[in-house]
């Protein structure tokens, strides 16, 4: 067989139309591939559009790869009773494994498109599935945590030492630029009005108490969040699409506790160090702010310890930790329920940031509840 | 006279400072279906790699058609990458795309297709590789195998000079690795495709190369070139005979 190169010279695309009382002849000859084809691609399906009979005539085609055999395919289906003439042997081979088959009709996926009713009955069952599935997996971590404080050896501590690490200390940077802003801000917009009754001293109060009962945890909750439980959510999401979660298993090793458990543990540690980091960092943003009103450190001192009673730091470590809880738990409860695909780690990473931020205003206003009803 | 289209010049290739082939020389012909043998882990995949120029050698050059494709840049790049298709090892399709769309990628960026053109030429390509039927599956909708199909669909998307082709039939039933070696010898046959193939299937090694290299782990050269069968039966180094004779390095 004679073999042809790819790069030959060859003469452009042309397509001749010739009609006779017998029939019209459509030839086509030159290169025909992708590229060159491509523009000529309507021209030809129009040539080859009057009433049968009809002959394609290919005698003067020099070079045919698959788009000139998918040219050839549409022709056909276009004008089922077509015959080709002057077909070179070598590109017979290329049309050979299509003769006899029917082309699909058209190519569009088919669309899945519900009834809005029905479609909405799916979204709240498929909502309450996952509600369902969420407080499982907390009772999961519960029973996993109760049975650490008996038996301590089932958590892999160096791996909470260097998740920690990851969560806790490298987030620190991002926590204090955030809190020392949050607390110069909050001064300075509560300075107005503060000024004009002469009280600007209580600044720092309102900075304070801000700070401890709910701007200082909430905002640490936040970045952990966009930081970390994204980044579980991620990394476990990216395990389960290369089949490690499965390799786990079949190993009799359980994701809960070799994957979840130390991610859940440093969560719940890094949070109130964070939280009480972000606190003091914010609280000296808004003393400083304070000591350009003309007040000294000292006086602003003695300000801040009759403004905080002890409650007020409590109200904000206890949800520290809860927050710690929430947020680990849920990157990565995400990150175990990723589907497969790259684009589904993607799916996971958002909808852990989205429903972690979710459950912390919840979580949040529910404590504010319980605290008011308490008297905390 | 054979006329080649890569040529492999002294090429070193390295992972920083770790040498995985050491000053590789030779030539692949136009036209020609190209096998590159070895054990795992020698360096095959790395070979392949820097031959279309996703790695820079560490010394050393590599032409295709005459253009250095370590050094080119923009446009002249563009043009040499036009010229190859790669399926590679890991099939490294595009998870969020469905297979059609998949194999459209590349006719959507090169071609001026009309847009139900490209879904007959996709159609047809994915035919060929028996996967008419899963169109709109997503690649993790379809096993392994079915994956790596569609990855070498894909690469002959555009219908390249050049083929590159990374353990094509691994983990294919031995009716589609056959079928898949039709394949291959009716587009080398028809359109004068080039293949570089990567392989470990003695069957498809005997019935589709022109001429294999045998690279070696230890010595990271070349340790055998030629014709299969001629090496299998004449090679003096016990390597060669080792491999095709599928002997294991222990005795029993
Ligand atoms: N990204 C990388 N960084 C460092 N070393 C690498 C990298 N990729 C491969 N190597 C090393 O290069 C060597 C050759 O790897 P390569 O993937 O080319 O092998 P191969 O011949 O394709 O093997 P197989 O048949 O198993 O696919 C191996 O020793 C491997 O450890
Ligand atoms: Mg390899």
């Amino acid at each position: 067989m004679q073999k042809m190169s790819a790069s030959q010279a060859t003469t452009p695309f042309r397509i001749e139309v010739a009609l006779s009382p017998s029939g019209s002849t459509v030839s086509l000859a030159g290169r025909m591939d992708a590229p060159s084809i491509g523009s000529s691609w309507a021209k030809a399906l129009a040539a080859a559009s009057s009433p049968p009979p009809l002959t394609v005539n290919l005698a003067k085609v020099e070079y045919m790869d698959g788009a000139g055999v998918a040219l050839l395919l549409a022709l056909k289906k276009q004008n089922p009773s077509l015959s080709l003439t002057g077909l070179r042997e070598e590109h017979a081979q290329l049309l050979a494994p299509f003769e006899k088959i029917a082309l699909p009709e058209n190519f569009k996926a088919p669309a899945k498109k519900d009834h809005p009713i029905a479609g909405a009955g799916k979204l709240t069952h498929h909502l309450l599935l996952d509600l369902r599935e969420q407080i499982a997996f907390v009772g999961k971590l519960s029973t996993l945590l109760c049975q650490m404080l008996f038996n301590p050896k089932i958590v892999r501590w160096h791996e909470v030492f260097l998740t920690f690490q990851k969560v806790g200390t490298d987030a620190i940077g991002i926590v204090a630029l955030i809190g020392f802003l949050m607390g110069m801000i909050l001064a300075f917009q509560s300075a107005i009005p503060l000024k004009q009754f002469g009280v600007d001293i209580f600044v720092v109060n309102l900075v304070a108490l801000a700070m401890f009962r709910e701007l200082g945890v909430i905002m640490t909750a936040i970045v952990l969040a966009g930081r970390s439980g994204s980044a579980f959510a991620a990394e476990i999401g990216t395990m389960k699409v290369n089949e490690e979660i499965n390799a786990l298993n079949t190993m009799g090793l359980d994701p809960d506790r070799f994957l979840v458990l130390p991610r859940v543990i440093a969560g719940i540690l890094a949070m109130p160090f964070l939280t009480i980091y972000a606190n003091v960092i914010g609280i000296f943003g808004g003393m400083l702010v304070a000591t350009t009103f003309g007040h000294n450190w000292q006086v602003l001192w003695a300000q801040l310890l009759t403004a905080v009673a002890v409650s007020d730091v409590l109200t904000g470590l206890i949800k520290s930790f809860f927050f710690g809880f929430l947020i680990s738990s849920t990157g990565c409860l995400r990150g175990l329920q990723t589907k497969l695909g790259a684009l589904a780690v993607g799916e996971s990473t958002t909808r852990s940031v989205v429903s972690s931020i979710v459950l912390i205003i919840l979580t949040d206003g529910i404590f504010a509840v319980v605290f008011y009803a308490v008297g905390f | 006279m054979p006329d080649a289209i890569i040529r492999v010049e002294n090429m070193t290739a390295a992972y920083g400072d770790s040498v995985v082939l050491d000053r590789l020389n030779f030539e692949v012909n136009r036209g020609e279906i190209f096998v590159v043998l070895g054990g795992s882990g020698c360096g095959k995949s790395t070979l392949l790699k820097h031959m279309i120029g996703l790695y820079r050698p560490a010394s050393g050059n590599i032409w295709i058609d005459s253009m250095d494709i370590a050094s080119a840049q923009g446009l002249a790049r563009s043009e040499i990458l036009k010229k190859i298709g790669v399926m590679y090892q890991s099939g490294a399709l595009f998870g969020s795309r469905s297979l059609s769309e998949n194999v459209k990628l590349p006719l959507e960026e090169f071609t001026s297709l009309p847009g139900d053109a490209m879904d007959l030429l996709a159609w047809s390509k994915l035919k060929l590789v028996g996967l008419d039927r899963y169109l709109h599956h997503l690649p993790s909708q379809v096993s392994g195998g079915m994956q790596k199909r569609a990855a070498i669909a894909r690469a002959m998307a555009l219908d390249p000079c050049v083929l590159f082709l990374d353990e094509p039939s691994a983990g294919l039933d031995p009716v589609t690795s056959a079928d898949l070696d039709t394949l291959i010898k009716r587009l080398n046959q028809a359109l004068g495709l080039t293949f570089v193939i990567v392989t470990h299937e003695l069957p498809s090694i005997y019935s589709l190369a022109d001429r294999v290299i045998m690279l070696d782990s230890a010595t990271k050269s070349i340790i055998a070139e030629g014709d299969p069968a001629y090496l299998r039966d004449h090679s003096a180094d016990p390597r060669v005979r080792q491999f095709f004779l599928r002997q294991s390095h222990e005795t029993p």
